[in-house]
């Protein structure tokens, strides 16, 4: 059994052989090569997805057909050494408009040497997706169908 | 058409699927139960199951003939593990990204 703080975030990091700055201006400005495409909010085929580099800025998806889906908030803009955004799409797959039921994905560059550099992302916060099934639990025949999903889940604990 | 993804998010996106999702997280239930409740075709109902069992959302049992699918409870790390597939996928492609194009320096 993982505790919730385990449970709550996801790390994984990688090793790039690119010099810290460098690495850190990919990311952002190459965000919409590094997003796997196939995750898609929109009706319609995403066209692009434009990473705004700077706080207060957003991610966000545009459709073939013009439409728009701004999924996360740009929280922390600090080149070339972190990054962090909201992550505003809750489990349901649908774009979450409260912020306090958002969770926050955070990536830090950090020069192993003048060529290489570590990145590593922590998407932390998940339970505040989870705060939100739980005060909807007594909506059980609500529209809002998942938030049964984690009061089953947690029955069966 | 259904597309075959072992993905949480993925196999949730679709609308038809959440809806038999939820049914099936309200309760235990069979393939014709949910054509009954749902617009769907009962053999379009077992596709968008089978993307909800390679999701690992869901899971079934025998029960005679029928096929009862149930909640997966398990299915909330299985979501987990999607983000997790999806950034370690973000970030495979970002390495290819930024180690093929040509250095620049700093």
């Amino acid at each position: 059994m993982t505790t919730e703080a385990q449970a709550a975030s996801i790390r994984t990091q990688i090793v790039v052989k690119a010099p810290l700055e460098r690495a850190f201006r990919v990311f952002v400005e190459d965000f919409d090569r590094i997003k796997p495409r196939e995750h898609n909010l929109l009706g319609a085929d995403i066209a692009e997805t434009v990473f705004e580099p700077r706080a207060g800025g957003h991610i966000y998806d545009r459709g073939v057909d013009g439409s728009e889906c701004r999924w996360a908030r740009v929280l922390a803009y600090e080149p070339p050494g972190r990054l962090v955004f909201s992550w505003d799409i809750s489990p349901r797959w649908q774009l979450e408009t409260d912020p306090e039921r958002a969770s926050k994905v955070e990536v830090r560059f950090v020069a192993e040497t003048p060529e290489s550099t570590r990145v590593e992302l922590e998407h932390r916060n998940l339970d505040r997706h989870g705060d939100d099934w739980e005060g909807l639990r007594e909506g059980v025949a609500s529209p809002d169908g998942w938030p049964l999903y984690l009061q089953r889940y947690a029955d069966q604990l | 058409m259904v597309a075959y993804q072992a993905d949480g998010f993925t196999a949730l996106g679709d609308p038809t699927r959440r809806a038999i999702f939820e049914r099936v997280a309200t309760r235990p239930q069979a393939v014709g139960e949910l054509a009954r409740d749902l617009p769907v075709s009962r053999p379009a109902v077992s596709q968008h199951l089978k993307v909800l069992k390679d999701a690992g959302l869901v899971l079934d049992r025998r029960a005679g003939n029928r096929r009862i699918y149930h909640l997966n409870p398990e299915g909330l790390a299985a979501l987990r593990d999607q983000l997790d597939r999806f950034w370690s996928q973000a970030l495979a492609t970002y390495k290819e990204v930024v180690e093929q194009d040509p250095q620049e320096g700093t």
